[in-house]
């Protein structure tokens, strides 16, 4: 069909401009869905290992029952409970990246918990809130970045493995995954409608965990811990 | 000493950083004997421990060996191929590092890594052989030999015992040098003690030459037979050790000399000004010009070459003489008024300790005045820092009564009120760990301000600034991130933040004991003097006994978490009562002591 750099799908949609604008709602939903999921995370993670007590058991075995779900299968329960709106999305997707954000957290925070600073800013009564937000965080930046950029990964492919299923947040808008499951009867006829979201959904993970690769890297140096022993 | 029977002989080493070609050591020459103990003393950052490698032929990451040799017998170990190197390492030079817990592998038990050395040189004919020498080895380092003992995890033994363990591995092959860096640091003095005997007759009774790297002069000066002392990355005075320390001729000598404190004789410590020069910020001259009171414009014209001043004593000095003649400065004994008797400020009755559902501290009563500096010595585990850590509120599981003017206070800093928070005053041993890396020193300082908000906003950097000078550094600090300072800046950057809040006790937990001889002597001095100003009382933790001459008034020896005994500063370092105490001084290393051995 002329115009149609790739051609329609079975219903006539311009696959070109469903791939282009399809990318918009993964992104930002993924985006939105491991910000909170970070926030949440960092905030349990930061009180467990600073409390040392019965609390950080409490919020770990917490985060421990969650852990225990496949993510993609815990997602699919929300919805089918719920219905696809982009609230429940995002919702499911931030809820299951939090406890593993927590962990990681926790773990890197654990060190710095026991480092004088700390004791410290303690001895002259520097409020809780206080010694987690500016003693502890910053110290805990370099793998927190990483985990960042793993746990959007994650949220790619998860948003773009329920669209495939059929959850989307708008049926019938343009969608990476819901593009694949469309298309993928007439792989033989049109094979561009499956091979651009799926290139794209590959690229995507892909260049986010290189990125994340890289903070890695430039982040290796940013603690201001050299001679710290 | 003649070059031809010595086991090691080093010539014109140097070692620069790889890629900008920046001396990190140059022109490093000297021998050893079978038998002799030389001792290479410096400060952080001298090069000590990079030439120490370097004996090996090894550079760590980073530097890399340009030019110089090292010959042991007929063996020039520069020139050999790494392959043949790593099979000359044990077998005719080993190396004891200075962490013995690190360099243990603490999955295998100790007999079997003690076989590992013997295999891997092929010492030994057969299995039983080899097994007799392993027991042997056991037997020389004053450790059991029976087999339950051999099949023990590195981390079943004590600090003294691994180092044990250490120099068994390294005299293992009996070789003919051996270079030992640092192996002392982080041991008590009764188990310093232990290995340093072990060494000494270890190293006579094998001839076996050894290298023993130490920022220590005390103990240097008791081991070794021999001392060189470096500077930026030179040697600059080599000779016996009697002759170096009794008519030292390089002003460096003298300076470190002067800031080690004394068993006898409580002596004002004095430290050395400035810092020394990192490899390519050294100047063109003499490379301790800059802080040498001596100093000349002569000084600035080239690097002094080493030269002979007296038989078998080389200095690298213009002005030897005149230094050699002058004698090391002494400062006035510390004249001690009595303390009169004055309601006490902190006062602990009774007070007892829990630490994991032990009782690490039982029954501690104190009482400090006002305006005094108490000791509080002890050797690892003797809960001294427990103490230190409830009186700050940050050791929770504890009992028994702690007042400050008369105020009993709860266990946990935060349940304190606001005045007696900032009127107790708590600074760290560590100053790499004390100091939040992510923070400026600006917001490190005025931390407390925000807290206890007695000083105005529009106030605080004035106040920073104020703190800074006190602590003896500039305004130009603030800005600074922490990991830009040496330790002993980090530290007065930590003393300066207690110091912000105005109080009226100061805990100070070993806050010396991470620092270089120099700066110890500069930080005990600006400890005293704040104290003297600002009339704090203060509580000084330390488990270096002759530091506590030059600061404390009174003493409280602890030992297995008991105040053992307690008393004046005089009395107790010179007629102990309790054993305990006696045989914690005697272990001690002194400098005089090591002079009174060496001269007779």
């Amino acid at each position: 069909m002329p115009g149609a750099l790739f051609g329609t799908d079975h219903i006539g949609q311009d696959v070109w401009s469903r791939f282009l604008s399809g990318g918009f709602t993964i992104l930002s939903l993924a985006a939105i869905a491991t910000a909170l999921g970070l926030i949440l995370g960092i905030a349990v993670g930061l009180v467990a290992a600073y409390s040392r007590n019965f609390l950080d058991d409490v919020l770990m075995r917490i985060m421990d029952v969650i852990l225990a779900f496949p993510q993609i299968m815990l997602a699919l329960v929300a919805i089918a409970t719920v219905g696809p709106n982009p609230l429940t999305i995002i919702l499911a997707v931030g809820l299951t990246t939090m406890p593993r954000v927590a962990r990681v957290t926790r773990g890197a925070s654990q060190p710095v918990v026991e480092r004088d600073f700390v004791a410290a800013a303690e001895a002259i009564g520097v409020p809780r809130y206080r010694i987690l937000l500016s003693e502890i965080f910053p110290n805990i930046l370099s793998p927190l970045l990483v985990e960042a950029s793993l746990r959007l990964t994650y949220a790619i492919g998860v948003i773009a493995a329920l669209a495939f299923l059929g959850f989307t947040a708008h049926p019938g808008a343009a969608d990476w995954g819901l593009m694949i499951q469309e298309n993928y009867i007439a792989l033989t006829v049109q094979p561009w409608g499956v091979i651009l979201p799926v290139a794209a959904i590959a690229l995507l993970t892909i260049s986010t965990g290189l990125i994340g690769d890289g903070i890695a890297r430039a982040s290796a140096g940013i603690d201001r811990t050299r001679g710290a022993g | 000493m003649t070059t031809d029977r010595a086991a090691i002989v080093v010539k014109g080493l140097r070692i620069v950083v790889e890629g900008s070609g920046l001396d990190i050591v140059n022109d490093v020459s000297f021998s050893i004997a079978p038998g002799e103990v030389l001792g290479l003393v410096g400060e952080s950052g001298s090069g000590k421990t990079t030439v120490g490698l370097a004996l090996l032929g090894h550079s760590r990451r980073g530097a890399q060996i340009k030019s110089g040799s090292v010959r042991i017998g007929d063996v020039e170990v520069l020139e050999l191929e790494e392959h043949d190197r790593q099979r000359l390492r044990g077998r005719l030079i080993s190396y004891v590092p200075q962490d013995p817990a690190s360099a243990l592998n603490p999955a295998l038990r100790i007999g079997t890594q003690l076989r590992e050395v013997l295999e891997a040189h092929n010492f030994g004919k057969s299995a039983a052989e080899r097994r007799a020498r392993v027991a042997e080895m056991m037997r020389e380092v004053a450790l059991p030999d029976e087999a339950a003992f051999l099949r023990k995890y590195p981390h079943e033994l004590s600090g003294g015992q691994q180092q044990r363990i250490g120099l068994a591995i390294a005299f293992a092959c009996r070789p003919r040098v051996i270079v030992l860096d640092e192996p002392t640091t982080g041991l008590d003095v009764t188990t310093q003690a232990h290995v340093l005997d072990t060494v000494r007759n270890l190293a006579t009774a094998h001839g076996v030459a050894a290298l023993y790297v130490s920022h220590d002069l005390a103990v240097v000066g008791t081991l070794a037979t021999r001392v060189a002392v470096m500077y930026a990355g030179r040697i600059i005075e080599l000779g016996p050790s009697a002759n170096l320390f009794q008519a030292s001729s390089h002003p460096y000598t003298q300076r470190l000399i002067v800031a080690i404190p004394h068993l006898t004789g409580g002596r004002e410590l004095v430290g050395i000004p400035g810092h020394a020069p990192s490899p390519g910020r050294r100047p063109s001259g003499c490379a301790f010009e800059p802080r040498c009171t001596y100093a000349i414009a002569q000084c600035r014209e080239a690097v002094p070459a080493l030269r002979p001043i007296a038989d078998l004593h080389d200095v690298r000095c213009i002005r030897a003489e005149e230094v050699r003649g002058h004698g090391p400065t002494r400062s006035e004994e510390i004249p001690r008024g009595g303390i009169e008797s004055v309601q006490s400020v902190l006062t602990l009755r009774s007070v007892h300790a829990g630490y994991r559902g032990r009782t690490v501290l039982h029954d501690i009563t104190l009482d400090i005045a006002p305006q005094e500096c108490l000791a509080l010595v002890g050797e690892s585990g003797s809960g001294k820092t427990t103490l230190a850590r409830s009186i700050a509120g940050l050791h929770s599981d504890r009992w028994g009564e702690i007042a400050y003017k008369g105020t009993a206070l709860a266990n946990v800093a935060r349940a304190r009120p606001r005045e007696i928070r900032r009127s107790i005053q708590y600074v760290f041993q560590n100053p790499y760990g004390s100091l939040n890396p992510r923070r400026t020193i600006r917001q490190i300082i005025s931390q407390p301000l925000e807290v206890f908000g007695h000083v105005r906003q529009d106030q605080v950097d004035r106040r920073v600034a104020e703190m800074l000078e006190r602590v003896s550094l500039t305004a130009s600090y603030a800005n600074r991130f922490p990991d830009q300072l040496s330790g002993g800046e980090r530290q007065r950057v930590a003393i300066a933040r207690a110091l912000i809040c105005e109080p009226s006790v100061l805990i100070c937990d070993e806050v010396t004991s991470a620092l270089d001889v120099s700066v110890q002597a500069a930080i005990v001095e600006l400890l005293h003097s704040l104290q003297r100003d600002l009339g704090l009382a203060m509580l000084f933790v330390t488990h270096n006994l002759p530091l506590v001459r030059s600061i404390a008034q009174r003493v409280a020896v602890m030992s297995h978490g008991r105040i053992v005994e307690l008393g004046g500063v005089a009395q107790i370092l010179e007629s102990p009562k309790d054993e305990y105490t006696s045989r914690l001084l005697s272990d001690t290393p002194s400098l005089e002591l090591a002079l009174e051995t060496a001269v007779s």
